[in-house]
């Protein structure tokens, strides 16, 4: 039987879902038997070669660089996972949010005091390299459709592990009460 | 320690369930709640500091910054709009130079929108310091932010008359109308204060009770409970000491008729309070009054006064040992949810006005744990003429589940919006004939907690066996685009007045919310549709009837008006988050001049 194919990426997370995916330590040797990694950070392939089985995406999306590859990611895989807080519900990088976006980069890059009087231009960065910053950051369901969603922050590596591992055998994922306690 | 604060806490002694009128007080007399104050407040009840602010952060009308010293409130209900609240809220902005939710530099004038403040017959309306403004135009208020700039006080900044019957007493002056267009035996004028008084103390109060029972006659606030039987399980309810309320709180967006019954119809009022107080043995009475009233607020002491005087409040009422009983005036702060009877008992107690859990119900632990009735102001007032001329009598009106008579708050489009007191069982296109309403789309009965109904079902009546109603009646005629300038509105409405205590009620509203506006915006898809339906099924999960009827617009319009909704979602596809790039880059785009 051929491998389950999965990628992985982080949109605007800071890598700590992926740090705790590899915190399954020894089973790690376990996960290679079980799947075969494409697009990821983990095997460092930057492009879909193929459609994939599972996408695990972590962080939400801040950019139209986060929307693209999220969009890439729904074309590719047949079932996507928000994991984490980040892509379930946008995160700490989501607390601008409440922060109008003008406002937000005239602190950062003219107003603040660490640049006050350090940005004699007056350049909001406008390299067209760089992506554009969007309106607010968006949670990744807000973006595409999302089919499960892993919480925590980041989620613990035995669950990331629990919930791959019924996705790839088709088992029911077991969810003691500790678990969804969350309120 | 502040002198003025102290004198303020004195005069409450101390006590700290009075705190809602300690906080009232010092708001009125500095503009906001100082943090000195607060701390004073706090460490002078020996409360603590967080409890202190979250019943003040609880309420519209309490502030912890200053407000400027002219605060305009503006209505911000779906009629104000249908009036031209837009453009009045323009004029507002540019004049004074500040927009809506700020304060002007100088700190003279501050904006803030208000939920809906019992204007609806009088709109756009203002409340200024107080003083309510009524029919407002862009010219009105250029005429009114000039005034501030002149140093007028708001008392004098009135150019018409006051408005009629009692609203142009010298204790009330006030340019708000009473717009009577229908009496009943609620509103009308043959009435001799004391006369239910004299006729009770010859009876036991148990036959007030079997009496009020004949009648059959439902609370008047919307939810319909058999007042008899409310009063019997009071009575019967053990307690060192029992309470009788009336609920003026009047929240609801389109009701205004309880503030006609207080300006016109007082002692009739006070007078059902004390027939409930011989009914089930209380000897304190509270009108819990909503804040936006407070402009009748020494028109109705000099009545309690009055009365006093009369010997039909105070010892011995009409002559009779034993029968005591005084009433206070409660005031709430801008609060929808303390319409709901246990949360208003919460506020009068001097604390957040969430609503308790039931059981206990308020009639065997209420005010202070103590067995106590909540009615309705037009309750209490149908009660009287009950007593006057017995439960029969009042069996003629209305129908034989809904007996006696209702007063309706009519307002939207029509020609002659105002009070109504009709007998139950008129059917809608009755009241619609009666108002002089055409071209009607749609009716809102019974606020935004009730149903919006359209012309099919014009034929069936008010009453608690069809349609029940508060009283609350809000007319949409066929240029009115229903989702967005009422729903959307309504469901504002709700997320602002949510006391977020269950979780259904604080985050579903805003879940659909954003249904709603993407649908608007016809980027929803059928789905969409199909979420709203199931997931409202959690509402039952809330605690209140707030709670309970939160959605109501939107489920009630998607029942009603499905083809609304079909009309604006995207048919060809099954599944759009509504995000839309280009939308999203907009800004960063123009921040960076990126194109």
């Amino acid at each position: 039987m051929s491998k389950t194919i999965v990628a992985t990426t982080s949109l605007a997370g800071c890598f700590g879902c992926h740090m705790s995916f590899l915190d399954i330590d020894e089973k790690i040797l376990d996960l290679i038997e079980l799947v075969e990694f494409n697009k990821s950070p983990i095997d460092d392939i930057k492009n879909f070669t193929k459609m994939c089985d599972i996408g695990l995406v972590e962080g939400g999306c801040c950019n139209d660089e986060n929307v693209h590859v999220l969009k890439d990611f729904r074309a590719h895989c047949k079932i996507l996972v928000s994991v984490g807080e980040c892509a379930i519900m946008g995160g700490l990088p989501a607390l601008r949010n409440t922060v109008p976006l003008q406002e937000c980069l005239e602190e950062a890059y003219l107003n603040g005091p660490s640049v006050a009087g350090n940005n004699e231009s007056g350049i909001i960065p406008n390299d067209p390299e760089l992506p554009v910053i969007l309106n607010k950051v968006y949670p990744c369901h807000e973006v595409v459709r999302m089919d499960y969603h892993l919480p925590g922050c980041p989620p613990r590596a035995e669950l990331i592990w629990d919930a791959l591992y019924a996705l790839v055998t088709g088992d029911p994922l077991k969810l003691p009460y500790e678990v969804v306690k969350f309120d | 320690m502040n002198k003025a604060i102290d004198a303020i806490i004195k005069k409450y002694h101390q006590d700290r369930t009075r705190l809602m009128d300690i906080l009232i007080d010092t708001q009125d007399a500095f503009g906001f709640i100082h943090e000195s104050a607060a701390d004073q407040i706090a460490e002078t009840l020996d409360i603590s500091r967080v409890d202190l602010e979250q019943t003040i952060s609880f309420y519209h009308f309490f502030s912890q910054k200053s407000r400027g010293k002219y605060t305009v409130y503006l209505n911000d209900s779906a009629v104000a709009h249908m009036h031209g609240r837009k453009e009045v809220a323009k004029a507002f902005e540019k004049e004074a130079g500040c927009k809506f939710g700020g304060v002007t530099d100088d700190g003279l004038i501050g904006l803030f929108n208000t939920s809906c403040i019992g204007m609806n017959d009088q709109e756009p309306a203002a409340i200024v310091n107080g003083t309510v403004f009524t029919r407002l135009t862009p010219f009105r208020v250029k005429e009114i932010i000039k005034d501030i700039r002149d140093g007028v006080q708001v008392e004098d900044m009135f150019r018409a008359s006051y408005g009629d019957g009692n609203n142009s007493l010298e204790l009330i002056k006030a340019v708000v109308n009473n717009n009577i267009m229908k009496k009943g035996p609620v509103l009308s004028s043959d009435y001799t204060s004391g006369e239910a008084i004299k006729k009770i103390i010859t009876q036991g109060p148990n036959d007030v009770i079997e009496e009020v029972k004949t009648s059959n006659i439902r609370g008047r606030g919307g939810a319909g409970f058999p007042t008899g039987l409310k009063w019997d399980f009071c009575r019967k309810a053990r307690g060192e000491k029992k309470y009788v309320f009336c609920n003026a709180d009047e929240g609801e967006p389109g009701t205004f008729k309880d503030r006609v019954i207080m300006t016109e119809r007082p002692r009739l009022l006070f007078e059902g309070m004390a027939v409930a107080a011989y009914a089930i043995g209380a000897e304190e009475g509270i009108l819990y009054l909503r804040y936006e009233y407070k402009y009748l607020q020494r028109f109705l002491e000099s009545i309690l006064e009055e009365m006093r005087y009369n010997n039909l409040l105070g010892k011995n009422i009409g002559g009779k040992k034993g029968f005591n009983f005084d009433i206070r005036i409660q005031f709430g702060a801008g609060a929808y949810v303390c319409g709901e009877e246990s949360a208003l008992i919460e506020s009068a107690e001097g604390k957040r006005g969430e609503p308790r859990d039931r059981p206990p119900f308020p009639v065997e632990k209420g005010y202070l744990e103590q067995p106590t009735i909540v009615n309705n102001v037009e309750t209490l007032c149908s009660v009287v003429k009950v007593i006057i001329n017995g439960g029969e009598w009042y069996k003629k009106f209305g129908t034989r589940e809904s007996t006696g008579t209702k007063l309706l708050s009519v307002s939207g489009d029509c020609r002659y919006p105002g009070v109504y007191e009709v007998e139950w069982g008129f059917s809608i296109t009755d009241i619609l004939e009666m108002v002089g309403a055409e071209h009607v789309q749609a009716v809102q009965v019974g606020g935004p907690s009730g149903s919006c109904i359209g012309p099919n079902e014009f034929e069936r009546i008010l009453g608690y066996e069809d349609l029940a109603t508060g009283g609350s009646m809000i007319i949409i005629n066929n240029r009115r685009d229903i989702l967005k300038d009422i729903v959307l509105n309504f469901t504002d409405f709700f997320i602002e007045e949510s006391c977020g205590s269950c979780t259904p009620c604080r985050t579903l509203p805003v879940l659909m919310k954003d249904k709603l506006v993407k649908i608007i915006q016809n980027k929803g898809v059928m789905q969409d549709l199909m979420d709203i339906e199931r997931w409202s099924g959690i509402m039952k999960a809330n605690r209140c009837g707030l709670g309970h009827t939160a959605l109501n617009p939107i489920l009630s319009t998607l029942k009603n008006f499905r083809h609304l909704y079909l009309d604006k979602i995207q048919k060809e596809i099954e599944f759009d988050t509504g995000f839309r790039l280009e939308e999203a880059v907009k800004i960063g785009k123009l921040v960076t001049n990126r194109n």
